[in-house]
């Protein structure tokens, strides 16, 4: 489709207005001939194409739980136009050579960019440094570093990570949790209900204390260093300092964290059993306020896709993690827009301009105007679902808000000028 | 009618006395040359053991014979990860059977509550990880109530009684148990340990906490003695076995401080020498053998509420 006509959509903060696409971009809709295809927007928000930093797509190694393909058709219904696809696959993505068959992946089956995400140390074992800088030179072209699933715990490496990506503007983005300060097999939030369950949990200390030391670290190096699904308000009073500091620390939080509170882990479902945990009501109360005010920059989901028989054993050996594309959007709505403390230019900042920007994708999370790239999702404020996880373009079923009822924000998700997903088609 | 035993949250005062009434009854065929009641013949038990476990199983499985029914043992240690079979697939083909019930052990906490959503048939926990162990509670509480009674045969309930429990609440699923039971049954309930082994949120449990076992010896109509766990030894929870002892083992100084007519308890097994002397253990107040002898009349009691009713 090169030529697309989207009529009278609401570009946040510039009124309703045309948005004619061609050749994958934005040209003057003054141009729109006869011979287009129109998609009419009247009602409807036009967005900036999505960008989610933190996807796991689970390809290579478990095509069984979710490809690049499901992954990204899933972002797609999402909203998204921009993946970044976390390393901690199959082999690892620790190489150019593993960092550039990810991205050929995604341009070979993909419906949104994707993007790989190097991992920080080789095999992700916390010991020694991946080939970062061949990561970062390659066509894959990394700039976002990760170890995630695992906390980066040794000061020193860290502290090397963050004085190397400095050369090509690299960041690393850290998921923050002392191994130390809870046992091996943690699964929830420390608090009134672990020890009611008898379940061994992470105190919220375990997060603030690594992102401590991690800004520090970042204020040292001069470097940029970026908190992945930031779980608990102390860590958030800690990047709050931090960039009073003006230190080059920037955050995410992701959308279960801003609505699942660890009262959903009472019944033992592994469905809600995810890293960094659940935590209670008042750490999502602040993780809403610091996505309101700035000090979180970013929504992004730690979609997780797990085989169901991952999940399926006892809770405290059952796989880490949940579904989030396709609902990302819908959270944010429900719990950010619903109570005015975003509106619809913030959350363009916060799940696609911000996002972009700590990633440095240059054609994402840019503006709705002539000349830019065409990634754009429309969106109905007003639509409400009840969520089914079996209406799903992912490959996996832990969806923790099957039955809920939430907003049904997605009407069309428009990438590079392709119309990668349009409700009800 | 229960359908599961999953916690002792599960029952009110009067279940609890309706079981310990009927583990009273049950408790008589014990005594008979002919060990054998033909109440749930038919029925068919299994005991799905996840962990290793002598004392328990083979109590539950004296149980369900003595009450007639066909007791099956399956053990399936080690973790299901490891095994690539998931716990949904393992109960599910088990429940495929046919069976009545389920006697779920298992290392991981709430596996049994995992397996009542899966099953129709009924679910016992016989301990979960560090969570619940209901059937240690009812045998405790059978128990404690026989001794109390033996001073007042018209006891009903335990209002105005202290059952102090020392040593590693944290990860004790007979400390969690017994804080529910004991003070559903009306005792105050009053934990002792170090500050390294009491649990997260502990200050909102229906309980009085003190680490000064000394302090709370006196006042206490039963102590109950948890086990230590030899690798909490090495976990940093406390300096050396030792100081543990010390401070925390009913050791034969601490047998004097205790109020007179005060009974010992223990779930077993014992460390001796670490967290209860040989005189505690081996004391004429010393209900440990009670105690074992309790859990056959108690989990028949609990078998026969689950399976015996008119289905």
């Amino acid at each position: 489709m090169t030529n697309l006509l989207i009529r009278g959509a609401d570009l946040v903060g510039r009124g309703r207005s045309d948005l004619l696409i061609r050749n994958g971009r934005f040209v003057d809709p003054a141009e729109a001939g006869t011979d287009v295809d129109r998609l009419d927007a009247d009602g409807l928000v036009a967005l900036p194409g999505l960008v989610d930093l933190h996807t796991h797509l689970r390809e290579p190694g478990r095509e069984d739980a979710e490809t690049v393909q499901s992954g990204t058709l899933a972002a797609a219904r999402g909203g998204f136009t921009a993946v970044l696809a976390m390393a901690n696959t199959t082999p690892v993505t620790d190489t150019a050579e593993a960092a550039v068959h990810v991205a050929a992946l995604g341009a070979r089956d993909g419906y949104t960019q994707v993007v790989p995400v190097g991992a920080v140390s080789k095999g992700l074992d916390g010991v020694e440094l991946a080939e970062l800088g061949l990561m970062a030179r390659s066509s894959a072209r990394v700039r976002v570093f990760s170890d995630d699933g695992h906390c980066l715990s040794d000061a020193r490496l860290m502290r090397r990570a963050l004085e190397y990506v400095r050369a090509f503007d690299g960041v690393i983005a850290q998921h923050a949790q002392d191994p130390q300060l809870a046992g091996v097999s943690a699964c929830c939030h420390e608090g009134e209900i672990s020890g009611k369950l008898g379940l061994p949990g992470w105190p919220a200390a375990a997060e603030a204390s690594v992102v401590a030391r991690d800004v520090q670290i970042a204020e040292l190096t001069r470097s940029r260093l970026h908190i992945c699904h930031v779980s608990c308000a102390e860590t958030v009073d800690v990047i709050r300092w931090a960039k009073q500091r003006d230190i080059n620390v920037t955050a995410e939080v992701a959308p279960h964290h801003l609505m699942l509170t660890t009262n959903e882990v009472l019944g033992y479902d592994p469905i809600y059993k995810v890293n960094p945990p659940l935590r209670p009501s008042e750490h999502v109360e602040v993780l809403r306020e610091a996505l309101a005010d700035g000090t979180i920059d970013a929504v992004a989901t730690d979609h997780a896709p797990h085989a169901r028989h991952d999940k399926d054993h006892a809770f405290a050996e059952a796989a880490f993690g949940m579904l989030g594309l396709e609902t990302a959007l819908a959270v944010v709505v429900e719990t950010m827009i619903k109570s005015d403390l975003l509106s619809w230019t913030d959350v363009a900042k916060r799940m696609s301009i911000m996002p972009a920007h700590i990633a440095r994708l240059a054609d994402q999370g840019r503006p709705l105007a002539v000349g830019e790239p065409a990634n754009v999702v429309l969106v109905d404020p007003a639509a409400r679902q009840v969520i089914d996880r079996n209406d799903s373009a992912s490959l996996s079923r832990n969806n923790p808000w099957h039955g809920r009822e939430l907003p049904d924000p997605v009407v069309a998700t428009i990438w590079a000028g392709r119309v990668t997903f349009r409700k009800g088609r | 009618m229960m359908r599961h035993l999953l916690s002792a949250a599960d029952l009110d005062q009067p279940q609890i006395t309706e079981i310990l009434d009927l583990a009273e009854e049950m408790s008589l065929v014990q005594g008979r040359p002919v060990k054998k009641l033909p109440a749930l013949r038919g029925r068919t038990v299994v005991n799905l053991f996840f962990e290793d476990s002598t004392r328990t199983r083979s109590s539950f499985e004296i149980a369900g014979k003595w009450l007639s029914a066909d007791v099956i043992n399956i053990s399936a240690k080690g973790s299901s990860v490891s095994k690539g079979e998931s716990l949904r697939d393992t109960v599910l083909t088990v429940a495929a059977m046919g069976v009545d019930a389920l006697v779920i052990r298992h290392h991981a906490s709430g596996a049994p509550w995992q397996a009542s959503r899966w099953i129709d048939a009924h679910v016992l926990n016989a301990g979960d990880g560090t969570h619940e162990h209901p059937t240690q509670a009812l045998l405790d509480a059978f128990t404690i109530r026989r001794h109390l009674r033996s001073s007042n045969p018209d006891l009903t309930s335990f209002d105005g009684k202290t059952v102090a429990i020392i040593g590693d609440i944290t990860h004790s699923r007979v400390a969690r148990s017994n804080v529910l039971l004991l003070t559903t049954l009306g005792a105050q309930v009053i934990l002792v340990a170090p500050p390294t082994l009491l649990p997260a949120g502990v200050d909102s449990w229906p309980v009085l906490v003190c680490t000064d076992f000394d302090e709370v010896l006196p006042q206490a109509d039963v102590v109950m003695m948890l086990r230590v766990q030899r690798e909490r030894m090495s976990g940093g929870y406390f300096p050396t076995p030792r100081e543990y002892t010390i401070s925390y083992g009913l050791t034969r100084p601490r047998l004097e401080m205790m109020k007179p007519g005060a009974a010992i308890c223990h779930p077993g097994p014992m460390n001796r020498g670490l967290e209860i002397s040989a005189d505690a253990a081996d004391a004429a107040n010393s209900l440990i053998l009670e105690q074992v002898a309790a859990g056959v009349s108690v989990r028949m009691s609990v078998l026969y509420e689950l399976l015996g009713g008119a289905e």
